[in-house]
Formats: C-alpha cells, sequence, structure tokens
C-alpha cells in the first residue's frame, strides 16, 4: 500500500518546485506585509528538508502556499512536475489533488483533531476521500502501526500527550498515502519527550517509507537531522545546503538571528581552541557528539577530565 | 472534570451494548408510543416487567438507575399531588375540608407515575445508558438521511456533533486552566449573590470564547487540509449493518406492543381509565 521506495534522493526529478514564489498579507489598516518575496527552490523525492528561520521570515507562508492554504501573488508552484498554482487560480479539484499529495501536520496538537476515537480520527482524511471502508480500516491500522500507536486506536483523543496527539494527527495524513508531509512547527507546543517521538516518527516515514519532508523548525537540532536545511530571512531565502555547511557557518546563521545547535558549536569551539581536534562530517546529535568528543580527546591523548 | 461527556454512557458488553444504534433509536420511539398505549393495571404490569428485564440484562449496577430517576423525583411529586388533588370525578373517596380525593385523582396519579418512570428508566436502558454519543450521532445521521434530499442539512449536523463532543473535554479543561489564572489575580468567584457570581465569570468567558474561535479556525484549516469537502463523496470507516440481534431485540419489542394491546383490551386486571 505505501509504497516502500530505497532512501535513493533523486536530484533529477523535483517532487516540489517553486519559481519567484511571492505573497504578501494585508493587515486591518490595508497595509500590506511581504511574507515571502520571490523564492525560488526544487525539493527532490524522497528529501527531508528542514526550512528555518525567525519569526516572521516567511517560512510558516511557505508552508501554507505549497499545501495551497494559501495562493500565491505571484509565482509558480509545480508538484510533480505539473504547474498547479500560477496567477490563474487553480480550481477545486487541483487543490484537493495536491492536499491528498502533500499532507500538512499543525503547530497546536489539539486543534487538528477531529474525533473523539483515535482511529476514527486517523479515518477522517481517507473518508473524505471516499476510500471504500475495508480500505480504510487497512489504512487506519497500518497507519497506527507506522507511527507506534496501534494500541491506542480505541483510546479517547482528549485523554492522550501533546506528543502522542501530534503522532494521531501524522497517522492520519499517513492514511491519506501522501508523498509529502509538510510539518509546520509541530513540535515547538511538545516536551522534550514528544519531541523526540515526533522526530523519530519523521525520520522513520522519511527513510523507510521514502516519504519527501519539509520540516518546518527553529529547533536547531531538529534541523540537524534532516538531509538539507532551507534558511528564509525577510521572505527571501538566505541559507540552502547540508546541515554541515549550513552550521559551519555560525557567523551568518547569528547574521540573522538564528544560532546552531549546541553541539555543534562545542565541536567548532574545540576545533578553534584544541590542536588538532577535527570537526566530524555528520552532525551529531547530543549522545553521539559527546562520544566522538571523548574519542577525538582519546586519539589526541588528551585526558578528558 | 475531564471525563465530562454529554449524556452517560456505560460501556459494556450486553445484547443492548451491541446493538445497532438505529435499532435502538427505532426501538425507544416504539417504547415510548406504547407506554401511553398502555392503560390497564396489567398492561403497565406487563412493560414494567420488560423494562426490568432490559435493564438486569444490561449489567449495569441498579444504584445508577435511580440515580437516573432522581433528578426526575420533583416532576414524579409534583404530578401525583396535582393529580390526586385536582381531578374530579364520581366517586369519591376521601373528604377532609377543602380536600376532596376522588377514584379517578388516584388512578390518574399511579398512571402519571408509573408512565413517567418507565419513560425515564426506558430511554436510559435503551439509549443514553448504553450507546456512546458517537454511535447515537452515527445512528441518527444514518436514519434521518432521506431527510437530505429535502435540503436538511443532516451531514452537518452530524459533523457538529462529532466536534462539538471531541472539544467538550478540550474547552472544560481550558475553564479550568482560565479559572485558575484569573484566581491567582485575585478573582473570586465563591462568594456573593448570584448576580455577583455571574458577573465574576464574564473574566472567564471572554477569554475561552476568544480561543474557541482561534480554535476553530485552524481546526477549518486542518480540515481543509485533510481534503474535507462536506459530505457528498464521503465514505465510512464503520458502515452500520444490522444484525440478527437487532431483529431479536425490535421482535421482542413487536411482542410487547401485541401484548399491551391485547392486555388493554382483554385482561383489563383493573382499567385505569
Amino acid at each position: 500500500m505505501i509504497e516502500n521506495n530505497e532512501n535513493s534522493v533523486d536530484i533529477k526529478t523535483p517532487f516540489i518546485e517553486v519559481r519567484d514564489l511571492a505573497f504578501a498579507y494585508e493587515d486591518a489598516d490595508g497595509r500590506r506585509h511581504e511574507a515571502l518575496r520571490g523564492v525560488s527552490l526544487s525539493i527532490p523525492k524522497g528529501q527531508f528538508v528542514a526550512v528555518l528561520g525567525h519569526n516572521g521570515s516567511g517560512k510558516s507562508t511557505f508552508a501554507k502556499l505549497l499545501n495551497m492554504i494559501l495562493l500565491p501573488d505571484k509565482g509558480e508552484i509545480y508538484v510533480d512536475g505539473e504547474l498547479v498554482s500560477s496567477p490563474v487560480e487553480p480550481d477545486e479539484d487541483t487543490i484537493f489533488a495536491v492536499r491528498r499529495r502533500i499532507g500538512m501536520v499543525h503547530q497546536n496538537p489539539d486543534n487538528q483533531i477531529v474525533a473523539s476515537v483515535v482511529e476514527e480520527d486517523v479515518a477522517f482524511g481517507p473518508e473524505n476521500l471516499g476510500v471504500a471502508p475495508d480500505e480504510i480500516r487497512r489504512r487506519v491500522d497500518a497507519s497506527l502501526d507506522a507511527v507506534g500507536m496501534r494500541e491506542y486506536a480505541l483510546a479517547t483523543t482528549s485523554h492522550l500527550s501533546g506528543g502522542q496527539k501530534q503522532r494521531v494527527a501524522v497517522a492520519g495524513v499517513i492514511a491519506m498515502l501522501p508523498e509529502c508531509i509538510i510539518f509546520d512547527e509541530s513540535t515547538s507546543m511538545l516536551d522534550p519527550s514528544g519531541r523526540r517521538d515526533v522526530m523519530k516518527t519523521i525520520q522513520y516515514l522519511n527513510r523507510e517509507r521514502g516519504i519527501t519532508i519539509i520540516h518546518i523548525t527553529h529547533d536547531m537540532s531538529e534541523a540537524a537531522l534532516a538531509d538539507r536545511v532551507v534558511v528564509l530571512s525577510d521572505g527571501e531565502l538566505y541559507l540552502d545546503g547540508t546541515p554541515d555547511e549550513i552550521f559551519s557557518r555560525p557567523d551568518k546563521l547569528r547574521a540573522v538571528a538564528l544560532d546552531v545547535p549546541q553541539s555543534v558549536s562545542l565541536l567548532h569551539e574545540l576545533a578553534k581552541s584544541v590542536e588538532g581536534f577535527r570537526v566530524p562530517d555528520c552532525i551529531k546529535d547530543a549522545e553521539e557528539c559527546a562520544e566522538y568528543i571523548s574519542m577525538e580527546f582519546d586519539r589526541l591523548g588528551i585526558s578528558a577530565r | 472534570m475531564r471525563d465530562i461527556t454529554l449524556g452517560q454512557y456505560f460501556p459494556g458488553n450486553s445484547a443492548l451494548h451491541k446493538m445497532d444504534p438505529r435499532a435502538k433509536l427505532i426501538l425507544t420511539v416504539i417504547f415510548i408510543v406504547v407506554i401511553f398505549v398502555a392503560r390497564s393495571v396489567s398492561a403497565l404490569l406487563l412493560l414494567s416487567a420488560v423494562t426490568i428485564g432490559m435493564m438486569c440484562s444490561t449489567g449495569i449496577s441498579p444504584r445508577v438507575y435511580l440515580r437516573g430517576i432522581k433528578p426526575i423525583m420533583f416532576v414524579i411529586v409534583f404530578t401525583t399531588i396535582l393529580n390526586l388533588f385536582m381531578t374530579r370525578g364520581d366517586e369519591l373517596l376521601f373528604e377532609w375540608g377543602i380536600i376532596h380525593i376522588y377514584r379517578d385523582g388516584v388512578n390518574n396519579a399511579i398512571l402519571m407515575v408509573v408512565r413517567i418512570t418507565l419513560l425515564v428508566l426506558g430511554s436510559c436502558v435503551f439509549l443514553s445508558y448504553t450507546t456512546s454519543p458517537i454511535s447515537l450521532t452515527d445512528g441518527l445521521e444514518s436514519l434521518l438521511r432521506p431527510l437530505s434530499k429535502i435540503h436538511v442539512p443532516v451531514h452537518e449536523f452530524s459533523m457538529i456533533m462529532t466536534i462539538a463532543l471531541r472539544f467538550i473535554p478540550t474547552l472544560i479543561e481550558e475553564t479550568d486552566k482560565i479559572m485558575s489564572a484569573q484566581k491567582a489575580r485575585g478573582a473570586d468567584f465563591s462568594s456573593g449573590g448570584l448576580i455577583k457570581r455571574a458577573k465574576a465569570l464574564l473574566p472567564v468567558l471572554i477569554p475561552l470564547f476568544v480561543s474557541a474561535f482561534k480554535r476553530a479556525d485552524e481546526l477549518a484549516v486542518a480540515m481543509e487540509c485533510r481534503c474535507y469537502r462536506g459530505g457528498e463523496g464521503r465514505t465510512r470507516m464503520k458502515v452500520l449493518r444490522y444484525h440478527a440481534r437487532d431483529g431479536v431485540m425490535l421482535g421482542i419489542m413487536a411482542l410487547t406492543v401485541a401484548a399491551v394491546v391485547i392486555a388493554n383490551i382483554y385482561v383489563p386486571i383493573y382499567r385505569l381509565r
């Protein structure tokens, strides 16, 4: 059912491509605020992209445009090579076809769950698509398995923790068999253990199911887990590269009020002050980072005290 | 506070619990009609026996049913007094000053008490105690679906019910939070007269409404993201199906109706009216 792609990022065929995307909000006084001004970006199938930016950088607007909650003022959006949004307003069928293929998990776990029972909520998406009942049942069970919430299938949604609710929301999206899922600051309202569970689920979906992930966040350690980091600032594309490339330039990040993950920053500081200390090629999470540092210290013959 | 929902559902595994909600709704309507058809002592006794039998079959404690009767105790006492003293008839049983009690008054009082009690117990046992609010909503939607042909928004109503049920615990939790926050700022909810207390609730209600509107907005976007486009072309994971047990239950109810009619006409142990 859910296609089990190899985790090969196919650079040649972009799944989502945006060209010169612009959008402006109009506030109550009629003043225009440019949220995005001319962003061009191409995201290949199966890639895990983290979108970073401080408040007001346009990262949430970007997500809403991809999901067609908002329609751009200017610029084109291509999904799988097909032009879905141009200045000409797309019809409803196109919009819903895009939403089926590009799912979205929102910020507040409480405000995106529709039903009182977990499995009923997961079934909501496929029910809207008019999927046959037996097939819905199969998809609901498979989706709950994928996020590790099968044992809660009959639980009351309001009794779950924030992280569990968010995983139910993810299951609800997976049940629609999307090719891409956008996480719009989905971890920002969770406690540390909830964040960890959701991030594990995201990584699983990306690696094992080949689902393209666009993770909008302002948490650097989460961005470090991605294949690619895109930094937006003031509605423009500011930096675009692998986490290593991005985090090796802390000064550039600090210029737009962002910071590198603490572990990365520590490794760079060590490289500056300890002779021979090498910064590893791939970014580690806190635990691996500690392990790496002690290994490096052993190699350099420094006793870590 | 967190477990409050509409109605009071007691989960269980009895035949009544497992019944199709549509069949239960039909059953309840028939039961209510038959309560008002029954006029003789024999018919009322029969109905009471059936109700008590059903109550026992659900495995819910009799104390729960007593608790269900409690709120309507006042209505029962009130109608008894009204019927007893206000009904005029031919056969005077008791006279003292301005108080006259006639045979018809006693009859009416008994009839009303039994009917009201059966009405409440019946709707508890057939619907609210044994049917979860969700399946009740599904059953109602399915039964009323023909009305959508004449543009009654049946699906929309059922969606509203589903969302309301989902958000009741969330909003209760939020009310708790706002009340604590206002208490921390020195608000007093528990002293003063009715008007003063109602006024004290205003600083709770306003933030609650503001946040409820915000929630509604976000939920609407989330539903659209999940391709919700109204009831048309929508399927359901759980399709309601009638089973043999629904037929058996409806059969029992049909027998009861027949027995009550016969008891009314042919076995009037005592005709109450």
